[in-house]
């Protein structure tokens, strides 16, 4: 299987890399991009650690073939904060001590962030739907609702 | 993942070239929550991959009272889930894409990709097949029609020849006084799959009397799999508890359940009856019309 060439766009930014096919964009965007915000977890499309915008919808990008993304608009975690200033969901996960180890936050954010673009008030009960594809194993999922609520209520 | 020839087609009629010049070992790619997965972690190792991915003519849903709903394989669940027309005309479709993962599988999924990957538990398939709707497939001897209740032959296995591809589904505009319904049974709320699962279509007529059922089983047997008995026992009664009753003791019979870690078959059995009998209530309240004690 020979190399071939794949345009990105990741964050407003192109890039071209020239790798194998099979590799997954979360795997090409950590490794050969540098972007290591987004995790792998599971590698099945089970955990959410992964997440990144494809064309504005959340997706998990350990399933997604690099050559699947060519062309598209990816955001990663890395492209939420605006000119070195947190989105207020990033802010209120921070205030509202809604991580804990931290490994499923990446994913977490951009998840949150998708939700609040597409329904900016949600109720509690969409929240938990919105971050139903993102396991995190340590806080209990309260803190993270709450910081979406409070984010919520301040954009 | 092992490696493999990727190939990226722009029309149907390339990618079906493709398929026959290429010959047997290559797999479609469509969203591939299904496939990479199992490329990944369950032995799949296919020689060549040819994805969907820029072949703009199976992708859109479109609606003419006339021809009924069509839906390109290609279609996100997440658009069928959100689309309007399909929620308010054709509920038991979005209840169905709904159910498909997380909001992340929901962007990658297509309904194409549900029904070829023939898993008897595929959460749209029962509510495509009590829908009454069609597949096109496109293959090297040009198009043709199956019901989409004949495609499946087992686990992961259609009647779609390696160098056919499935292009659309279509459903036919429902009747009035018609309602669907589809639930499943899952240990946790979200994201899990089916240990059973009952789709019910049903149309009354003038004097409330079921004129046409259909009823699919979902995990519960080698393939998504059509109640023909439960339907025949239902045509031609009045919606009462007792038919419920009598509609769900058939269609538990009808099942043909193994034992797996999700669940014994007994318990499938007595989960297919309950389902049932939940599915027809509901749907005669939709209907809106009061079901007889």
């Amino acid at each position: 299987m020979a190399k071939q060439s794949f345009k990105l766009k990741v964050n407003g930014s192109e890039y071209e890399v020239y790798t194998e096919p099979n590799r997954p964009l979360l795997d090409v965007v950590r490794e050969d991009l540098g972007l290591t915000g987004s995790k792998e977890g599971c590698g099945t499309g089970d955990c959410g650690a992964c997440t990144m915008l494809l064309d504005g919808a959340p997706v998990t990008t350990c399933l997604v073939l690099v050559g699947e993304a060519e062309n598209r608009d990816i955001t990663t975690v890395e492209g939420i904060a605006k000119n070195g200033v947190l989105h207020p969901v990033q802010a209120a996960f921070v205030e509202f001590g809604a991580l804990q180890c931290g490994f499923c936050i990446p994913g977490m954010i951009v998840s949150s962030v998708a939700l609040l673009d597409r329904n900016p008030h949600p109720t509690e009960a969409e929240i938990r739907y919105g971050i139903a594809g993102n396991l995190c194993r340590c806080t209990g999922y309260t803190k993270i609702v709450e910081a979406i609520q409070a984010a919520s209520s301040r954009m | 993942m092992y490696r493999f020839e990727y190939y990226r087609p722009t029309s149907v009629a390339e990618a079906v070239a493709l398929l026959r010049e290429k010959g047997e070992g290559g797999k479609i790619l469509a969203g591939g929550t299904d496939l990479i997965p199992q490329m990944k972690e369950r032995g799949r190792h296919p020689k060549y991959i040819v994805s969907l991915s820029l072949v703009k003519e199976l992708r859109g849903i479109s609606f003419d009272n006339g021809d009924g709903l069509k839906i390109g394989a290609g279609t996100l669940m997440a658009q069928v889930a959100e689309h309007p027309l399909i929620n308010e005309r054709f509920n038991v479709l979005a209840q169905g894409a709904e159910l498909i993962g997380s909001l992340q599988t929901m962007n990658l999924a297509t309904v194409g990709g549900n029904v070829c990957n023939a898993a008897p538990s595929a959460d749209a398939v029962p509510a495509f097949i009590v829908m009454d709707s069609e597949v096109g497939i496109v293959g090297p001897g040009g198009s043709r029609t199956m019901p989409m209740w004949q495609v499946f032959e087992g686990p992961g296995r259609t009647a779609l020849k390696p160098d056919e591809i499935l292009t659309e589904v279509r459903v036919p505009t429902p009747t009035q006084n018609s309602a669907g319904v589809y639930i499943r049974h899952c240990p946790r709320k979200e994201l899990d799959i089916a240990i059973a699962g009952v789709g019910v279509y049903l149309g009354l007529d003038s004097n409330n009397t079921i004129s046409h059922a259909r009823v699919c089983l979902a995990s519960v047997a080698p393939v998504p799999l059509r109640a023909t008995k439960t339907e025949e026992y239902l045509v031609g009664k009045q919606p009462s508890e007792a038919v419920y009753e009598q509609a769900g003791q058939i269609a538990s019979g009808e099942a043909r359940p193994i034992t797996d870690m999700r669940g014994s078959a007994e318990f499938r059995h007595v989960l297919v009856k309950v389902l049932a009998i939940r599915c027809l209530r509901q749907a005669v309240d939709a209907i809106g019309v009061r079901t007889t004690r």
